[in-house]
């Protein structure tokens, strides 16, 4: 199925979120998810089912003002 | 300085972005000897990317991570950024930024309210970017902040204080409350201006990192800093209208 990771249209197999990050690469280092514009946590991943279109935005540590 | 319940032994936070090299932020977090940095969540561009590598050089330097919501626009982007922030930083440490102008970059502080009121609510210790409106700031009170961050001058202007009657008012009507001037300073006078009406810290970022030399300007920064707070423990003299002798005039001799 097709879905959004940060902004681009990207096919993945995975139906949970913390197993389309596998699919995706994003396997290690400090990130955080939010799926549709809500916060997933990490513990909540394996249980957060993702559908068709859904938005995924990953995000990791940047500099900042 | 307590900062919710932390010890904070500088005076001067300091921005983390914009610098030349990593290697310049380093010498600048450094020479500054500051002891709270802020830092942003960006989309990851590709596993294990740049993020990563920046978190590593944070972290080895020993300071307090302060996360920002900059760039949210509403309380909703703000209030999941801070939950996503909290992962990822490991701190329940908040620098709320809600937008209200694209422009001026200055706070909407109905949203802002309503954003600090919730994470609060949800255990998170909240800095809020705000104005030094006295209204808002009671607001920001009453919905948990304990420390409250007005700007001296919109986002990396450089202009320095540009309402000192307000920040003065704004320095009186909270005695007790720690007060950072966030945003705007460009130059040491200006964070040493701040520090001597009594603010107990500043927040600075552009003006250090896009100084021609940030690591050299970050230090004269933190003497500024250091120098305007210690003349505020000092309680300068009052300014009078009219010159006052310095030197005795008793004793003066007659040589007319």
């Amino acid at each position: 199925m097709q879905i959004s990771v940060n902004g681009q249209t990207r096919e993945v197999n995975a139906t949970t979120l913390d197993l389309a990050l596998e699919e995706l690469g994003f396997t290690g280092g400090a990130i955080a998810t939010a799926v549709n514009g809500g916060f997933v946590a990490a513990p909540a991943r394996a249980a957060h089912p993702l559908a068709a279109n859904d938005q995924l935005e990953v995000l990791a540590p940047m500099q900042g003002g | 300085m307590e900062l919710y319940g932390a010890q904070i032994d500088s005076r001067l936070l300091l921005g983390t972005a914009q610098y030349p090299s990593p290697a310049k932020l380093t010498g600048a977090i450094k020479a500054s000897g500051t002891g709270v940095v802020t830092v942003s969540l960006r989309r990851e561009t590709v596993a294990g990317g740049s993020g990563q590598d920046f978190w590593s050089l944070i972290q080895a330097s020993g300071a307090r991570i302060l996360p920002n919501t900059a760039g949210c626009h509403s309380v909703k982007e703000a209030v999941t950024t801070a939950q996503m922030a909290r992962e990822v930083f490991g701190t329940s440490w908040i620098k709320l930024e809600v937008i209200g102008n694209a422009d001026t970059l200055q706070p909407d502080v109905f949203g802002l309210v309503e954003a600090a009121r919730i994470l609060g609510d949800d255990g998170f210790e909240v800095f809020p970017y705000t104005t030094e409106d006295l209204g808002v700031a009671d607001r920001l009170l009453r919905a948990g902040c304990k420390v409250l961050m007005p700007w001296g001058a919109p986002i990396g202007s450089g202009q320095g204080l540009r309402n000192i009657g307000g920040l003065r008012s704004m320095r009186a009507h909270f005695p007790d409350v720690p007060l950072i001037v966030d945003a705007g300073l460009g130059r040491p006078s200006h964070a040493a201006e701040a520090m001597e009406m009594g603010y107990d810290a500043v927040l600075l970022n552009t003006a250090v990192a896009k100084a021609g030399d940030p690591v050299l300007m970050a230090r004269a920064f933190a003497k500024a800093v250091e120098a305007g707070r210690e003349a505020f423990v000092a309680d300068p003299m009052l300014p009078r209208d009219m010159a006052a002798p310095s030197t005795p005039v008793i004793g003066m001799a007659d040589l007319a």
